[in-house]
């Protein structure tokens, strides 16, 4: 059986890993320390997420591929510059802050909104992609509630593969405690996707799909939905770091076993 | 989608993609912003029509594409104090608080810093000038081993300025540009190579300087002979009067040499009428046309220094105010220059700059650095700080003698890899800012004319303006304004005085050496305080180790140890670590290559290891350096640093700096 998908894409942007995070409180709650200064990134967790999207809808002709993301206008901006050269996709943007301090249930419904915003959606076509958990959030919450907002009853969580059947039902890897896949399987769309880290690999800069993609995120940014928060009811008991002790050597020529064995002693210690 | 076919070079033979764009920019520093932040205001009318028209896509505006090396715009650029008369001239209407980190210039300051431990190296005049402001301290504006100069000539001022993070900046200027829809930036892509044509139309690459990432006709990387003297392209039909016609990006999916692997990915290439090059004082671009059209008679790039700098939360009960903007002298060592700015909410860039005419061969940025915050001057304002993020970058400080030719046919040059730089006044980015708003306007004023992007016409548009602008009218007074300090500090500063204050009519100092012939041996450099066999001893140590050679040296001849504190102190490879962190993207070839193994291991300083910032040159197997990519920070230090000329080019080593990625990945120098 042959289909074509409209693949949705939740995908938020968080201060770039390599950088050094400090919880704050601001006026407006707890914050990252400087979090505006910070270089951005595509959240890791649904940028995995986008590569899967992206390779399915090479594979099914017809289909085609929506990154929605919320976050500031100028961040989203600059993280599209680079994002924009990897693989093809219609940009919809919201603007609004970006921050793991968020409320998930707001954030869910924003996205939810923006999905069934977008002209021409065909439920029956519809795959919701997304990040099985977040750089800056780590309940994994939110892919399930935009689901759940948009009425997807079948949702996977932690999805590492999915393969299409020829009979168009779509196979699903799960991750499930102790290492080990759940196989599931769906007759076909509507679904929503959480994905973990999939199996492909970040795909290469492509200037034309760069040039080609330019076409949509700038106007999407120009007409970005302004998003406000309204917060009510959540409040922070306690935000903080955990204590971490350093001691750092870069080590080239050290066997898997030496490096295990070396960081079990210091543990030890 | 249409295919050429590269003719020579790197994996030759590769059938490439092409994209076809009306204007290429490569780099994207301060000198591209200003052009680009000129150009995208005008190519596009009020009502939302073409003001001019793109070759490639009639119709619309031109087709501008932008390519950054770094994996972000912003990243791997540094702090700075700026009049910024052209950043104003640009933007008007300037809202500071639209930038962040940045702050006006409220109070300056020069120290001259007298040695506390009496270990650097200091000349004869330099003790005796110590000796009379110690015994005459009382009289002085002298405090905590540090002399404030009690005046300091005008063209050294920055008032009215401000202080600025130049990764701040560039992420605001970058907003402000593609906002207009007319542009386009991409970070994370390197060009490789520039591509040259001849009036028969055939294209290739011009190779790296020394060699391209892949073999050449005359120039055999990691080959056991020397090459014959090369003409510098990898294509002997190509001559100075061929013209530019593009670049090519990156081999995405090689090895460490270059070398097809998996997910092999050929570079694009891009054509374009025209081809902007701003991609700085070692950029590979800049490189290869340097190589390929000769630099003018009498100019040379034989003058650099290395910048090292932290970001700094400073202490909650500092007494700097944003805006302070201290400039030092005479510590760790004479040759070695410092400076502090601060940022609005207690937050500073301070570093040093390690100069080409600081002879020691195994000097090393990151432990000065340290030494110098040490300093009891500074380090009452330090102490208690933390460090945020850390980088290095080299300058070019030839400034206008390293000016190269400026265009030529289908191509431009623009920022501080065309010798905007104003040596005398240390000022660059305002400069390079310049160069690029004046090649924009030379470019509309082309594009609205419909004439060709020759040598001629960018010569009688773009040239023309900077000849008659402020830079070229101070670069020209400061051209040789540094030339003292090749006889030493002492006079290298009465020199720059002479310069300043006469206008450039007296001078002082000698044309410059080759960065080369100013390595002396570890033996003879520490002639007097360390034996040649103390020497040998502390080299068979530091092989044992793996480890480079500076710290023994210094700690030898009486630096005292570094007490880490985990916080503002700590080692070089925490900083890289902390704050900034280095990133190299897998599938890509190694940026740095040692041409000849033979001249490596003659080498007896390896000053290359010393004096990486990065830590990312090791001693390596049978004395040919180790290069990992994965410390690079890109400053390209090795490039100006390695003792070894090469046979048929002596203005340049053995060590190749080509187009790589990864870096850096710090917003906030």
């Amino acid at each position: 059986m042959s289909t074509s998908y409209q693949i949705v894409v939740c995908a938020g942007i968080v201060p770039d890993p390599l950088q050094t995070l400090e919880p704050v409180t601001s006026p407006s709650g707890p914050a990252l320390k400087n979090e505006m200064l910070l270089p951005a990134v595509l959240d890791p967790w649904a940028s995995h997420a986008l590569y899967e999207a992206a390779h399915l809808a090479k594979n099914t002709p017809g289909s085609k591929v929506w990154l929605v993301s919320l976050g500031p206008k100028a961040k989203l901006q600059q993280v599209m510059m680079t994002v924009a050269q990897k693989v093809p996709f219609e940009f919809v943007a919201l603007d609004g802050p970006v921050s793991g301090f968020t409320e998930v249930a707001e954030v869910s419904t924003i996205l939810a909104e923006a999905i069934q915003a977008i002209p021409g959606l065909d439920k029956s076509k519809l795959l919701v992609f997304g990040g099985w958990e977040s750089a800056s959030r780590g309940a994994g919450a939110t892919m399930q509630m935009v689901g759940e907002r948009l009425g997807i009853v079948d949702q996977f969580q932690g999805v590492d593969e999915l393969k299409v059947a020829a009979d168009g039902s779509l196979e699903i890897l799960e991750r499930i405690e102790g290492g080990k896949h759940q196989i599931s399987k769906c007759a076909g769309p509507p679904a929503l996707l959480g994905w973990a880290t999939g199996n492909l690999p970040e795909p290469k800069n492509n200037p034309q799909v760069g040039m080609v993609n330019m076409r949509t995120v700038m106007p999407a940014l120009q007409k970005a939905k302004p998003v406000k928060f309204a917060g009510d009811g959540l409040s922070f008991a306690n935000v903080a770091l955990p204590k971490q002790l350093r001691e750092t050597r870069i080590v080239k020529d050290k066997s898997p076993d030496d490096i295990a064995k070396e960081i079990v002693d210091w543990i030890k210690k | 989608m249409e295919v050429t076919e590269t003719l020579t070079g790197a994996n030759a033979g590769v059938r490439r993609q092409r994209l076809d764009a009306d204007i290429v920019c490569v780099g994207f520093g301060p000198a591209t912003a200003g052009f680009l932040a000129t150009l995208s205001k005008q190519l596009v009318n009020a009502d939302g029509t073409p003001a001019v028209e793109s070759t490639v896509m009639p119709g619309v505006p031109p087709q501008v594409l932008c390519y950054e090396r770094a994996d972000d715009i912003g990243f791997g650029v540094s702090g700075v104090v700026t009049k910024a008369r052209a950043l104003r001239a640009t933007f008007p209407e300037l809202d500071r608080a639209q930038i962040p980190m940045a702050a006006p210039v409220v109070e300056e300051k020069v120290l001259y810093l007298l040695d506390p431990h009496g270990a650097s190296r200091r000349s004869v005049a330099l003790r005796l000038a110590d000796r009379l402001i110690r015994t005459f301290n009382w009289m002085l504006p002298f405090e905590e081993h540090a002399l404030k100069l009690p005046w300091t000539p005008a063209f050294l001022h920055k008032h009215g300025g401000m202080v600025l993070s130049l990764g701040q900046f560039m992420q605001w200027v970058g907003a402000q540009v593609q906002s207009t829809g007319t542009v386009q930036i991409w970070p994370g892509t390197p060009i490789a190579t520039v591509l040259l044509e001849e009036d028969n139309s055939n294209v290739a690459q011009a190779s790296s300087p020394a060699g391209s990432a892949g073999a050449s006709p005359g120039v055999s990387i990691g080959s056991g002979t020397l090459p014959q003297p090369a003409a510098g392209t990898d294509c002997a039909t190509l001559t100075n009067r061929s013209r530019v016609v593009g670049v090519r990006l990156l081999d995405q999916g090689v090895d460490k040499k270059g070398n097809p692997s998996g997910g092999f990915t050929p570079g694009m290439d891009i054509r374009a009428a025209l081809t902007v090059v701003g991609d700085g004082p070692v950029g590979s671009i800049g490189q290869q046309l340097d190589a390929h059209f000769d630099l003018p008679h009498s100019h040379h790039k034989r003058d650099w220094a290395v910048g090292m700098k932290f970001v700094v939360d400073l202490p909650e009960n500092t007494m700097l105010k944003p805006g302070t903007v201290l400039h030092t002298l005479g510590y760790p060592e004479p040759e070695i220059f410092g400076f502090l700015y601060v940022h609005p909410d207690r937050v500073a860039s301070l570093g040093i700059f390690v100069p080409s005419w600081f002879d020691s061969p195994a000097r090393t940025a990151y432990r000065y650095l340290q030494h110098w915050m040490l300093h009891p001057y500074l380090w009452r304002y330090l102490q208690g700080g933390k460090l945020r993020s850390w980088g290095a970058k080299t300058l070019g400080e030839s400034g206008r003698r390293g000016e190269p030719h400026l265009v030529g046919d289908g191509y431009a040059r623009i920022g501080e890899g065309s010798g905007s730089t104003n040596v005398l006044t240390g000022s660059g980015v305002d400069e390079a800012w310049a160069t690029g708003t004046q090649l924009a306007e030379a470019v509309l004023d082309l594009l609205k004319a419909k004439k060709p992007f020759t040598r001629q016409n960018l010569d009688e548009t773009y040239v023309k303006r900077r000849r008659a602008s402020w830079v070229e009218r101070e670069a020209l007074v400061a051209e040789k304004s540094r030339d003292g300090f090749q006889r030493g500090v002492v006079r290298g500063l009465i020199g720059m005085a002479l310069v300043g204050l006469t206008n450039g009519k007296l001078r002082l100092g000698r044309e410059p050496l080759q960065p080369w012939k100013r390595i002396p041996s570890l033996e003879g450099y520490y002639h007097g305080r360390i034996t040649p066999n103390e020497i040998a001893e502390l080299h068979a140590e530091c092989a044992a180790k793996g480890v480079s050679l500076h710290d023994m040296v210094m700690d030898k001849i009486g630096w005292p140890a570094v007490p880490f504190d985990g916080r503002l102190l700590v080692s070089h490879q925490d900083a890289l670590l902390m704050g900034g962190k280095v990133q190299a993207p897998p599938g890509f070839a190694d940026h740095v290559v040692f041409l000849y193994p033979e001249l490596c291991q003659k080498c007896g300083t390896k000053i290359c290891i010393e004096m990486c910032s990065g830590q990312a040159i090791t001693r390596g197997e049978n004395h040919v350096p180790n290069f990992d990519r994965e410390k690079c920070v890109h400053c390209g230090a090795c490039l100006w640093n390695c003792a070894q000329p090469l046979a048929y080019d002596s203005e340049r080593g053995n060590i190749a700096f080509r187009a790589g990625t990864g870096g850096l990945h710090s917003a906030e120098n």
